[in-house]
């Protein structure tokens, strides 16, 4: 059941990445002085999940839910406050810079803005082969012009573009240089930041199925955060959903679309028209949110969504809901709908 | 439905002339919008959806942007014709547009409710404290909470959804008979998307206002449009009710525009990509624009440009294999 989209399946092995009670805050001056302090931005707040070998988990949740922050946390471009991310048992938090070198080399990143994640000055050729200037011992210098060319030509380009410039090319192939470089150091895990969000629907379809076949091929682990759900949906094995800085409710592709337990998954399912033109299609119902999501300099007490929520009552103001697990589906809510499936 | 077209657009054709080039942004667009309804015009960047939606609004700065040939009628009248001064007093009372930015669209140094009190100022129709009274009113129509209040902030002090509602009170100010949406939910998050595609739509039938709906979105047309009419390199390459045309396309591009979209309801097979991108309109390919990245290309489509083919009644398609694509798709 949950397995349609690769040819390999996420197994029961140890997981690759286990995050666990990661909260990243910023802290906001007011206007006027840098100095003091006035309030702390909680972006991401108790945030755990875990990443198997070769397995897509997506991320998705609305803009200020904390799931880009949550992947520069990972890749320690921001500090996390507090929690842990134990990558093959070490903690990415902890490490030495010596060590995060080395974690780095197997952990790799995709940006959303392909204009601005490629540097204008370099060629094509110059960007692929960066990430062995930094780990020289990974290919050598000889062996690079020809793995250059072979990448280029496994993310559907061709040998010659890699004397170019990233201006000669469009979004979408500039999005495939991003994912070339990425797998360069053939990393187990990459963690793809909203990679099609920028680009055109039929272009986007270009970019998934590539993203696809190089799981296929070379069995890389994703964390794959976006906010189009259908997105998601065809990316992952599992899916978390987060939102002001939790995960509500994380679980197989199928138990969190088709049977969504936390009330916000399912009005955020709902909020998306589905693609029926049949004559005889029904006006779609939708679960209108009251309001927008609140700010996470100030969000409410307890269950973060119970503002919108209109299943909340006083239970949801006390206690935080935590995380609870049922047949690996989690969900964090006093009043989940239906029953865990299966 | 069954009235005269409120809105006709003929062989529309626009260029932007830079320096070097002349980029062909809409080549012969036409389409009728009739009263009432809501026609969604359907296409990826660089299809000249919004092109002409700002051609009809006239807000189309020339140079570099010329109107090369065709005619855009509303209720009868050559718009493209009239003085600027005379158009004026069709902008808000005829036709009124909602913009995706409605940070860049609002104006950030005066009040919320100024600027909408302005409007009816600016037209002659309220002024002082009647004005003001009137920008409350419509804050409130459009759902904005304490609109009293909040009629005094800036628009940096509301969300983008609170901003979107802003925008749309000010369109429909005035109470026009036509209402173009630019995009209107593309920069706002799902959940508030649909309060505010829920909003456009009770506002349109509450004054039976015809609407043009411009996006890249499959869902948010499928939802909300009665018509569509799909863009492709500067031309409608297909017209037709929502429901036949996303439901049976006859036009090769529809089918892959389809058939490259994700779905959250039942999770389809591999997606099958459109190859390539879309051409450089300065550019555009001989014959049919989409011939280098269409699956069912021939000799024909590389050399002649297709002629438009009706369908099926009320419906066409500008594809040399039209019966093909609407049989095997």
């Amino acid at each position: 059941m949950m397995v349609e989209n690769s040819s390999i399946s996420p197994t029961d092995d140890q997981p690759i990445l286990e995050v666990r009670e990661l909260a990243k805050h910023f802290e906001i001056g007011s206007g006027l002085s840098f100095k003091r302090k006035t309030g702390v931005v909680k972006a991401v707040d108790g945030v755990s999940f875990s990443l198997r070998p070769g397995e897509t988990l997506g991320l998705v949740g609305e803009s200020g839910c904390g799931k880009s922050t949550v992947a520069r946390t990972l890749l320690r471009l921001e500090e996390a406050t507090s929690g842990s991310a134990l990558f093959h048992g070490e903690d990415i938090f902890k490490a030495t810079p010596q060590e995060l070198k080395s974690i780095r080399r197997r952990l790799q990143v995709i940006f959303q803005d392909p204009y601005a994640s490629l540097n204008p000055r370099m060629t094509v050729e110059e960007i692929i082969s960066e990430p062995w200037v930094i780990h020289p011992d990974a290919l050598p210098a000889s062996e690079r012009p020809d793995k250059v060319r072979a990448l280029l030509e496994n993310v559907g380009l061709r040998r010659e573009h890699a004397e170019r410039y990233p201006h000669e090319f469009s979004g979408g192939q500039r999005q495939r240089i991003g994912i070339a470089r990425a797998i360069a150091l053939d990393p187990e895990v990459l963690i793809c930041d909203e990679p099609v969000s920028a680009l055109d629907v039929s272009v986007q379809a270009q970019v998934i199925n590539l993203l696809m076949e190089i799981q296929e091929r070379l069995g890389i682990a994703y964390v794959f955060i976006a906010h189009d759900l259908s997105v998601v949906r065809h990316m992952s094995h599992r899916v978390a959903v987060m939102y002001l800085g939790r995960i509500v409710e994380i679980g197989t592709e199928e138990q969190v679309y088709n049977h969504p337990r936390h009330p916000y998954t399912k009005a955020l399912l709902s909020a998306e028209a589905p693609l029926d033109f049949s004559k005889d299609r029904k006006k779609h119902q939708r679960i209108i949110l009251e309001g927008e999501v609140p700010s996470p300099s100030n969000p409410p007490s307890g269950c973060r969504f119970r503002s919108r929520c209109w299943k909340a009552q006083e239970v949801c103001a006390g206690e935080a809901p935590p995380l609870e697990y049922v047949n690996n589906h989690a969900v964090a809510c006093y009043f989940p709908e239906d029953s865990p499936a299966g | 439905m069954s009235s005269a077209p409120i809105l006709e657009v003929e062989n529309l054709q626009i260029e932007f002339r830079t320096g070097r080039d002349t980029v062909h942004a809409v080549n012969g667009v036409s389409f009728q919008v009739e009263s009432g309804e809501t026609a969604a015009i359907l296409g990826e960047s660089g299809s000249g959806k919004s092109v002409t939606a700002s051609a009809i609004m006239r807000l189309l700065q020339s140079p570099p942007a010329f109107v090369a040939g065709g005619s855009i009628r509303f209720k009868g009248q050559d718009i493209l014709s009239l003085p600027i001064s005379q158009w004026r007093d069709y902008c808000g009372r005829e036709i009124a547009m909602v913009f995706q930015d409605a940070l860049t669209s609002l104006n950030p140094v005066f009040s919320v409710g100024w600027q909408i009190a302005e409007l009816f100022k600016a037209h002659g129709i309220a002024k002082g404290r009647e004005a003001d009274n009137r920008a409350i009113e419509l804050l409130e129509r459009v759902g904005i909470p304490d609109p009293a209040s909040r009629a005094k902030d800036y628009t940096h002090q509301f969300s983008g959804g609170m901003r979107q509602r802003v925008m749309i009170a000010m369109a429909i100010a005035l109470g026009p008979d036509l209402l173009i949406a630019d995009e209107p939910t593309t920069a706002l998050d799902v959940t508030v998307q649909a309060q505010i595609m829920e909003l456009l739509e009770s506002l349109r039938q509450d004054s039976n206002m015809a609407m043009i709906l411009i996006t890249h979105d499959l869902s948010v047309v499928a939802d909300v449009a009665d018509n569509v009419a799909v863009m492709y390199a500067g031309r409608v390459v297909e017209r037709g009710p929502v429901a036949d045309v996303l439901g049976r396309p006859a036009h090769a591009y529809t089918l892959a525009l389809l058939d490259s979209v994700p779905q959250a309801r039942g999770k389809g097979s591999k997606l099958r990509p459109i190859v390539g991108s879309p051409p450089d309109l300065a550019r555009i390919p001989k014959g049919c624009a989409f011939n280098p990245r269409c699956r069912f290309a021939s000799d024909l489509c590389r050399n002649e440009t297709p002629p438009i083919v009706e369908v099926t009644p009320g419906r066409t398609a500008e594809c040399h294999h039209a019966e093909q694509v609407f049989n095997d798709g």
